[in-house]
Order: structure tokens, then sequence, then C-alpha cells
């Protein structure tokens, strides 16, 4: 009912979203406190009690830009919304993995030490026996991922030193690698999101949900 | 320098005078005023802590911070990715911070506090920033909650592993910060918006997907534990903190929260912290630690005589409280209830302590947690049997046997 108050005297539309949030949140940890025997933590909610007196908005915090957002907001989803201008070709790639990402992945991707990028003939099954046998050819659902992640990360010694056109070039190259993509691919914004990778049906979402039975 | 499995404050043997007044080295370190009046650490001789009589010679006066005492040296076994707590060191359920587990991909950045902001936009009304200054003006929440690595299971053919090295990667404090649900409110989160992208600072930008619902039931942002401002190693200034989930959806050195009608699918949702179950699949944005105990006294390296003694463990789940331990003595063929030591909380670690008399015969102890769902710790067979070949996989949680032989060793009983 406070809430109602304070919403007459808003005239913004997000105010509304705002404490339509907060509703869900209370009501959540009122079920919550119900369905078991001993209350669920409710002092680690927001309870109603908590919220009553609330502001609509505790005005902290500031606006941000969109130019600020854009400085930080480098993450790709696997539709290719994220993903930047530019281009590049499998032979590209091999060029900048030998320079950059062969002393740690090994000359071909197999060799290591550190991760193994690239299936090899015999471990090409899915769901491979050890997590060394991971790669990308048998293991990742997403193309979209390699590019986000060897931006984000990548090269271990210098991450976020690469040119977008080199991380397209490295996806395409490491893509090719694996037998995903044609050597005379080029990859970009276009044609990433496109790539459909061998394991992407094999990921089922968690099924555990406690209670006895063990999964 | 001497192996931490020699030296076992749960059990000790005298120390010698000659031990401890060997070599030059370092007792404890200690605050001292400089000629400039700047205050820095120095350490401190054994000798001049451990006088022959402490009734005839002033100590130490007051100082600026506390230190250990010199005689006890719980440590974090490190790796090149992770450091383990060692949990047979410690007392209750408190994780001392400097003892707290770390696991980070791009090693621990250094943020100026005051330089620091948090990017909130994606599916919401108004796009925002918040300092830490800012954070902190909110309603602070603090919890009492367990924190766990996924991947936190090791087991050793021979059985010389401690309870640090099999499950050291869980730790508990009382985080302080401001609920996901009151910044919600503040920039409007959409109703479209089912996920968010949590988003690091470190050199690996570490990035998870999480969904809005769990924001809203009880995330939260931390910038405090046990009291002071959050560690480093746990995400100074602040970091995502999502109770019962494994560790690494709880984002450290947060920068950006992006909302999204989908998730990300980044490389640590996908490549990593996803494992295989049967069928050749592959288990998906497993968020949830199961129920698990382990028993961290008596434990290897311990000695044990024949006698008293009193088992003492801790038990957790991520899904609620735990309700139950039961502890067996022999090997498994009958289970007794240990006594929960209060408070029992929701998602934290629970102390359990169970009185046995040894008659001084082989067998093994083990104990089993059981949560308010009615989940059962099951045993690694169990496991097995229910995920195929994920052993030591991704939320691995099994029972732990400590076999105790005739001279009264504790070894770990190594799994099949």
């Amino acid at each position: 009912m406070e809430n109602l108050k304070i919403l007459k005297n808003s005239g913004f539309n997000w105010l509304l979203t705002g404490l339509i949030l907060l509703g869900a949140a209370c009501t959540r940890s009122l079920t919550a406190n119900k369905s078991t025997a001993t209350a669920v933590v409710p002092s680690t909610q927001v309870t109603k009690a908590d919220s009553a007196n609330w502001p609509v908005s505790f005005g902290f915090g500031k606006p941000a830009t969109a130019q600020e957002i854009a400085l930080l907001d480098i993450d790709v989803r696997p539709d290719g919304k994220g993903l930047p201008g530019g281009s590049g070709t499998v032979l590209a790639g091999k060029a900048v993995y030998a320079v950059k990402c062969a002393a740690c992945h090994g000359k071909t991707g197999v060799e290591g030490p550190n991760n193994r990028l690239v299936s090899v003939a015999e471990n090409e099954t899915a769901g491979a026996e050890t997590s060394k046998e991971k790669t990308i050819g048998n293991y990742w659902p997403y193309a979209t991922t390699l590019f986000d992640y060897i931006r984000r990360a990548m090269p271990f010694n210098a991450p976020g030193s690469l040119t977008n056109e080199e991380v397209y070039a490295l996806t395409a190259f490491l893509l090719n690698a694996n037998k995903i993509i044609p050597s005379e691919a080029s990859i970009n914004a276009e044609t990433l999101p496109k790539v459909v990778m061998p394991a992407q049906k094999l990921f089922v979402p968690d099924d555990r949900k406690g209670g006895p039975e063990v999964r | 320098m001497k192996s931490e499995t020699e030296d076992t404050p749960l059990f000790h043997k005298p120390l010698s005078r000659r031990k401890l007044l060997g070599g030059a080295a370092t007792a404890a370190v200690v605050l001292v005023q400089t000629a400039v009046g700047k205050t820095v650490q120095a350490a401190i001789p054994e000798a001049a802590v451990i006088p022959d009589d402490p009734t005839k010679k002033q100590g130490p006066l007051p100082s600026e911070l506390g230190t250990r005492s010199g005689y006890e040296k719980p440590v974090r076994k490190p790796s090149d990715t992770s450091s383990r707590t060692p949990l047979q060191d410690l007392y209750g359920t408190i994780t001392p911070a400097d003892l707290h587990y770390e696991r980070h991909h791009g090693g621990v950045p250094t943020i100026n506090p005051e330089e620091y902001e948090l990017y909130i936009h994606g599916l919401v009304e108004k796009p925002m920033k918040f300092t830490l200054k800012d954070l902190k003006r909110f309603p602070a929440f603090s919890r009492i909650c367990f924190l766990e690595c996924s991947g936190n299971f090791r087991s050793n053919p021979v059985g010389k592993i401690t309870p640090q090295e099999i499950a050291g990667l869980t730790s508990q404090s009382e985080w302080t910060g401001v609920l996901l649900s009151t910044l919600f409110r503040e920039v409007g989160v959409k109703p479209n918006a089912t996920w968010f992208l949590a988003e690091g600072s470190d050199a690996a930008v570490m990035t998870r997907s999480i969904p809005v619902k769990k924001g809203l039931q009880d995330g939260m942002i931390a910038y405090a534990q046990n009291g002071e401002a959050i560690r480093p190693e746990q995400g100074y200034p602040a970091r995502l903190f999502l109770p019962g989930w494994e560790g690494n959806t709880s984002v450290k050195w947060l920068r950006r929260l992006e909302f999204s009608d989908a998730p990300f699918m980044t490389r640590e949702e996908t490549s990593k912290y996803t494992e295989p179950v049967k069928d050749g699949k592959i288990r998906q944005f497993s968020f949830d630690m199961d129920a698990r105990s382990i028993i961290t006294f008596p434990a290897y390296p311990v000695q044990v005589e024949k006698g008293w003694i009193e088992i003492r463990g801790i038990a957790w789940s991520g899904r609620g409280k735990i309700t139950k331990v039961e502890v067996s003595t022999d090997a498994g063929k009958t289970w007794q209830l240990a006594r929960l030591q209060d408070p029992v909380l929701d998602k934290a670690h629970t102390y359990f302590r169970h009185l046995w008399q040894w008659n001084g015969s082989e067998t093994e102890i083990m104990s089993r947690a059981v949560d308010e769902t009615g989940y059962t710790q099951p045993t690694f067979s169990q496991l097995v049997a229910a995920r195929g070949d994920n052993k030591g996989g991704y939320h691995f949680n099994p029972i732990t046997t400590w076999l105790i032989q005739r001279d009264g060793q504790v070894l770990n009983k190594p799994e099949k």
C-alpha cells in the first residue's frame, strides 16, 4: 500500500517497473516462508517491513551515457549482437596464431602446454573423457564465443591487445583447424553467427532440482 | 620450508624450545614507527615473542594491526590458478579473510576505489553508473554464507591428502553490501529482461550470464567481508555475490551488469563450468551447489590415540539449510546423527560434532549431509553411476572417507 502512495506521486514509467520488481522480490520471500517449517532467510531479502519507507528512487548514482557504455560493452551474443566491423581469413589467422598463441597452445593447437584448442580424429567424439580433450571442435557450442573470449582475455600475457581484425582472423583459423569452416572462408559479423558448432546439440540445461535424486 | 602437513593445530605435539629458537625464523610481523613517524610492518624474530618466562618481561605494546600467534601458521595452498583454505586448521564456520580460498583467471587486479564505477545497462529504463560511495549509500545487508568453486574436488591414490586439498575451495564469510533487488529497482529493469551479464575488470574480463530471477531472489553486490573492506583476492572493491551458487558466478571486481533477454554464452558458461553427463550430453548453467560435508578432524595427516575423539567437520548446501549430518564410524554400516552447532544458517557452512570412543581397531569414518530439500550427499560410486564418466569434474560432492589405521594414522580412503 505504501508503494501505491508513492506511485501516485511519480510521473515516470520506469518507476513502475522498479516497483513491480520489488513486489516480486517480496512475494518470493513470503512464499519461501510458507513452504518450509522454518523461515528461509527473510532478513537477507528486502521484506515489506524493510522497504516500507523507501523512496521511489534513492537517487544515488549517475545516468550512464551511450558513449561511456560503448567503451566497456565488449560482449558478443550467439546471434552476433556486439560483433564489430572487420573480417579475418584463415590464412591471416594462421600467421597471428604462430606469433601470439602457439607458445601456449602448441604449433597446431593440440600440443599445449595449455588448453588444447583443436580436435584430433580419435577425440572427435562428443563428451570427451577428460577435460584435456575438450576442444573448440568437440565442446564449444557457439562460434561467437570464440571471438568474445579471444578479444577479452587473450593472449594471456597481453590480454586485450589484439585488433578486431586479428581476432576475426584467429577465429577463422581455429574454426578451420577444427574442420568447421573451409580454408577459403572469411569470418565477419555476418558470417560468424551462422557457423553451427558440432557440440551445440549436446548442451542441456541443468536438471538438478534438489530432493533425494542424485543427478 | 616445513610442509604444513607436519603441523596440525588441532592435534598439538609439544614444541621443543630448541625448535622454536632455531635459526633466524620470523615469528611474527609487527607494526613499528619509523624515524619519520610512518607506521610500517617489520618482522620480529621468534626469540623476541617467546620469552623464557612471559611474567618476567614486558610484551609488545598495542598495535594498529593484530597478528596471529607465532605458534599458529594456517596457510592457503596455492596452485597457478587457485589457493585453498586450510579447512583442517580452522575452528567454527567463519573463514578468516586472509585464508579464504581464491580462484581467478587473470590474477588479482589493483583497483583504486576512488575510480571504481559499476555500470548497469541493457534492458533497463535508466542506464546508470555507480561509484563505490554510491553503492555504500544504499541500504546495506549482511549475511553469513559459504562460497565454493564448482571444481572443488581432489583425490589421491595413496590417501595422503588433507581436507584442504580435497575440498579447500570453499570458505565462509559474513558478506555485506547492497542487494541486487535494490539496484534493479533503481535502474528500472524491463520486464523482458530475463538474464544479465556480470563482467569483472580483471585481465580475464571474467563474464557470466545470470538469470534475473536469481538476482532478485538473494543476489548482492558485496563490498565488505567479515567486517572489513573485501580483500583484493575476493574482488575489491566490489563483487557480485550469489548465495549457494557456484563460485565462478559471483564475479569479482565487478564493472558492468548488462540486462538481456537471453544468456550471452560466454566461454566460462560453455567451454568451462559445464559438465559432461550421461548420454554424451553436457550440462549447462548448473548453478546450485549440492549438499556436501567433510570431516576436518580427525583427518590426514593427524595421528589419533585410543579413547575419546570428537569427530568434527563442516556441512553445507547451496539449496538451503543443512537439516542433518550423519556420521559413520564403522565404514558406512551404521550411521549416527551428529550434533549441528548453532547457528544453522541458509546456504552456509554448518559445524557438526560427534563424540566417539575409538577402540584402537582399524576402521573408516565418514559423514554425509542432508539439506532441507531432502537431498542426501551421495557416495563416490553413486555419483559416478548417476553421471557417467564425470569423475572429479564440476559439482562433484561425494562422501569423503577417512581410514583410521591401528597405529592411529588417518588417511583419506582413495575413491574407486
